[in-house]
């Protein structure tokens, strides 16, 4: 799923400054998941609003939503009656939400309440961890299911750099499981240690053109 | 509800507690108010800043003692929460107006009363107390 993280309120703030009106726009798919733009995360973010603003004594008129996902125009059709009575929509989700709703109510500014940080998925309760670069061209197929462009802080294809420390642990950050070393692990598991021979040839980043487009193979 | 101190108080611990002060005759403060809640774990960050918009100085979230939680983990959660919350006010600009969790057993009146008058004494000499009774 996509993670993202809530901007600081201050910045949020400072988006917000000109506009009395506002509709705070949540979205209860990926966003939901990762505790940063659900529909808790609409109330609990409008109210602050209200408090910060109460508290300087510049009153802050808020409505709260959640849709389905954002990021689909027939999803976020159901806003239109509210998005027509407020100056501006603070919108926590994803880049692609945010976007959709922009497209969608060209005449009201949308603007975003958290930062789209990466596709991932939770290893415990309240962390999640990178797992896919969105690369189009995917090689999970000969490395055991661990991607090294993203697990490995240095995107390395073939094979570990020489900094691995004890236990399998990433030079560059000690919390973090160097990369190859999941990979070894995993093929070792398999009996497919032959594919750590293979050479990688540089990763093509032309497979997907920005901005990326994908057509069902049928309709 | 301006200036009030709205006290969470779980059915099983500190509701219990509050109704054995008011039997035994026991004096807190008139700014209390309690509202009764099936376990603390139920009380969420939004019903501790709505508390706050409503003009509440400080809010009580008091649950049952460590390990007593009749829902397990409830106690513990809400300790998470209210600890977010303290992080919240503090972004939001509100240090003058407190979110305090305690912990108490059904038989603890006393600290039941202490919990109150220690908070209705902290806020009333913390500086954003003018604020509060706007």
């Amino acid at each position: 799923m996509i993670i993202a993280e809530r901007k600081s309120l201050e910045e949020i703030r400072q988006e917000l400054a000109p506009y009395k009106r506002v509709l705070v726009a949540g979205c209860a798919t990926c966003v939901a998941v990762c505790w940063a733009g659900g529909e808790k995360e609409v109330g609990i973010l409008a109210s602050e609003l209200r408090l910060a603003r109460d508290a300087e004594g510049n009153e802050i008129v808020t409505s709260e939503a959640t849709v389905e996902r954002q990021c689909e125009k027939e999803m976020i059709e159901e806003l239109s009656e509210q998005v027509a009575q407020v100056d501006a929509v603070l919108s926590l989700a994803c880049g692609a939400g945010v976007q959709t709703m922009a497209e969608r109510f060209e005449d009201k500014p949308v603007l975003p309440a958290v930062n789209t940080t990466f596709i991932g998925m939770p290893e415990t309760e309240g962390l999640w961890v990178e797992m896919c670069g969105a690369c189009g061209d995917c090689l999970l197929d000969r490395t055991g299911g661990v991607c090294p462009m993203v697990r490995c802080a240095k995107g390395l294809l073939n094979g570990p750099c020489g900094g691995t420390r004890k236990g399998g642990k990433c030079e560059i950050d000690p919390d973090k499981d160097c990369g190859w070393v999941l990979i070894y692990r995993r093929l070792e598991k398999q009996g497919r240690l032959d594919l750590m021979r293979e050479y990688y040839s540089p990763k093509n980043y032309r497979a997907v053109k920005r901005p990326g487009r994908v057509q069902a193979a049928r309709a | 509800m301006k200036g009030a101190i709205v006290a969470f108080c779980c059915q099983h611990s500190a509701y219990p507690a509050a109704d054995l002060a008011g039997k035994l005759g026991l004096h807190y403060p008139e700014a209390v108010r309690i509202v009764r809640v099936p376990c603390a774990g139920r009380v969420d960050v939004i019903h501790i800043l709505r508390a706050f918009e409503k003009g509440a100085s400080a809010v009580l979230v008091m649950g049952c003692e460590d390990g007593a939680c009749h829902h397990i983990t409830g106690n513990i959660r809400a300790g998470e929460r209210v600890k977010h919350c303290q992080m919240l006010l503090k972004e939001i600009g509100l240090e003058g107006r407190s979110a305090v969790m305690v912990n108490l057993s059904p038989n603890a009146p006393h600290k039941f009363v202490a919990a109150t008058e220690e908070t209705t004494k902290a806020t009333s000499q913390s500086p954003g107390r003018q604020d509060d009774n706007r």
